[in-house]
């Protein structure tokens, strides 16, 4: 697996050849507190970048996900539909969403690596 | 709840506590005014099991508390609300909302007739505190020269609730384990002049504790440092609310909705709904003889998906039927949660009903308040 890379909606992406793996960022999980349902995209579903991909439930609110990456979904968590807390627990693990066969590689320029991206959340927070 | 978090913090009001908030790492967000702790460590899930398990304590100072005075509070008082407030006993505490000449709901209200178990000759009047400003104006304007209002502006008001709240108040004060539910008085907690009702907002037994605010902090952090209390934020404040089936003003109960669309005529005496006096008592009256259109019910979703408010609520042939008006995740339930209105042909429990969220349709189904039971004190 690749290094990480982060989306200023804090996604974060892992690319194994064509293939994309997505999940929501530490960063952001804490933010939403406990996560108790993820609404994930179809498989085969085409997805654009900077697109709706998902919602993720916290006890308090629902938060929309969306697509750091253009593609087709070829694979989704399904661990999250009976164990939403790995979103807590193993954000950047086991807590993924979905994988996407990139239309681009080169979307992946637009994202940051991980020392830009802790600075995105510093200056944001 | 999240559309009331505004998101300015400047200018935003402090409660007694507040340094306690911060220094316990609450999570904060401006809440009605105030800079108010969403969660703390635990987060909302864990301190929600808490408070049903144990007990939590809860700041919440910004409500209005405020005392009424005059030759007859009682009398005066019940031409703004149904509540049977003549039949209060001293000492005893009713739950009712002022409304307007429609019926409408303008805010909802703990009543307490204060007498001898309080020492104090007036009621003892709670408020939402992003209605407290209007409720308190209304009630100088309407009850000019008969009742005088007195806004406690210095003390804080915390709330400690769960099954074990009554083990832990008693260590500190006397008496409090043997109040019925629903009542008040003015006693010693761990040596602070305090008043406590044994009531709450979570459907757990449990006390609201009236502090005056230069004790509040000394307190707080007395009954924090017994072993069965957490600190509890608002979020748990809401979820704990839902599954007891309670109402939150501006969401399941408005100005819009009347207290029998509500489902709240055991809060209006029977004295009360014969004689009416009170604004809207003729519509509230129409309403008793011939029923309501409407009436709020409680929806349980079949899957894992949340319905928030502002859901739509079809029949399961697809027509609209209601709305839901608060929604979320039940951690004692241990799936999704939601009340809402829905026409009256379709407020059976059981009754199966549909609810569009984002664009699915995903099956829930019509089920009696409380998703969790109440568990009072009844002595």
């Amino acid at each position: 697996m690749s290094e990480l890379k982060f989306s200023e909606e804090h996604e974060w992406v892992s690319v194994e050849g064509d293939i994309a793996t997505i999940g929501i960022t530490n960063f952001a999980q804490e933010q939403l507190g406990d996560v108790v349902f993820v609404d994930l995209p179809n498989i085969g579903a085409q997805v654009s970048q900077g697109g709706d991909a998902g919602v993720v439930e916290s006890v308090k609110a629902a938060s929309e996900v969306y697509t750091p990456l253009s593609g087709e979904v070829v694979e989704v968590n399904e661990d999250l539909e009976s164990s939403p807390d790995l979103v807590n627990s193993d954000p950047e693990g086991d807590g993924w969403f979905f994988k996407l066969r990139m239309d681009d590689a080169s979307e992946l320029d637009d994202l940051m690596d991980a020392a830009a991206y802790k600075k995105f959340c510093d200056d944001n927070a | 709840m999240s559309a009331d978090i505004e998101s300015e913090a400047t200018s935003l009001k402090k409660t007694p506590l507040h340094a306690l908030h911060q220094r316990l790492g609450a999570k904060m967000a401006g809440f009605a005014g105030y800079d108010m702790p969403i969660q703390y460590g635990l987060g909302i899930l864990k301190e929600h099991l808490h408070t049903r398990a144990a007990a939590g304590l809860f700041d919440v100072s910004h409500m209005g508390q405020a005392w009424l005075t005059g030759a007859d509070p009682a009398a005066a008082l019940e031409r703004m609300v149904p509540g049977d407030l003549q039949g209060l006993a001293p000492g005893r505490q009713r739950y009712t909302q002022f409304l307007n000449g429609k019926g409408g709901i303008l805010d909802d209200l703990m009543v307490t007739r204060a007498g001898e178990p309080l020492g104090h000759e007036g009621l003892f009047v709670v408020v939402n505190a992003a209605c407290k400003d209007a409720d308190f104006a209304r009630m100088e304007t309407t009850l000019a020269g008969e009742a005088a209002l007195e806004r406690i502006e210095d003390r804080a008001l915390v709330a400690l609730q769960g099954p074990l709240a009554a083990s832990v108040l008693s260590r500190f004060a006397d008496g409090v384990d043997t109040m019925p539910f629903m009542s008040a008085m003015r006693v010693s907690v761990a040596g602070v002049d305090c008043l406590v009702s044994r009531s709450g907002y979570s459907g757990e037994d449990g006390y609201e504790i009236s502090i005056p605010q230069n004790d509040a902090m000394g307190l707080s952090e007395t009954l924090l440092g017994c072993a069965e209390v957490e600190a509890i934020g608002l979020g748990a404040r809401d979820s704990l609310r839902l599954e007891a089936g309670l109402c939150l003003y501006g969401h399941d109960i408005d100005e819009g909705t009347t207290p029998l669309e509500a489902g709240l005529l055991w809060s209006i005496g029977k004295r009360r709904r014969e004689q009416g006096g009170f604004p809207g008592a003729e519509i509230v009256q129409a309403q008793i003889r011939d029923g309501v259109a409407r009436k709020r019910v409680g929806i349980l979703p079949d899957g894992r998906a949340p319905a928030r408010e502002g859901t739509e609520i079809l029949s399961a042939d697809g027509k609209p039927i209601g709305t839901v008006t608060s929604g979320g995740f039940g951690p004692s339930v241990g799936g999704p949660v939601a009340m809402g209105y829905v026409a009256a042909d379709f407020a059976a429990a059981g009754t199966p009903v549909q609810l569009s969220v984002r664009g699915k349709l995903l099956p829930a189904a019509v089920q009696k308040l409380p998703f969790v039971e109440q568990r009072y004190y009844r002595g």
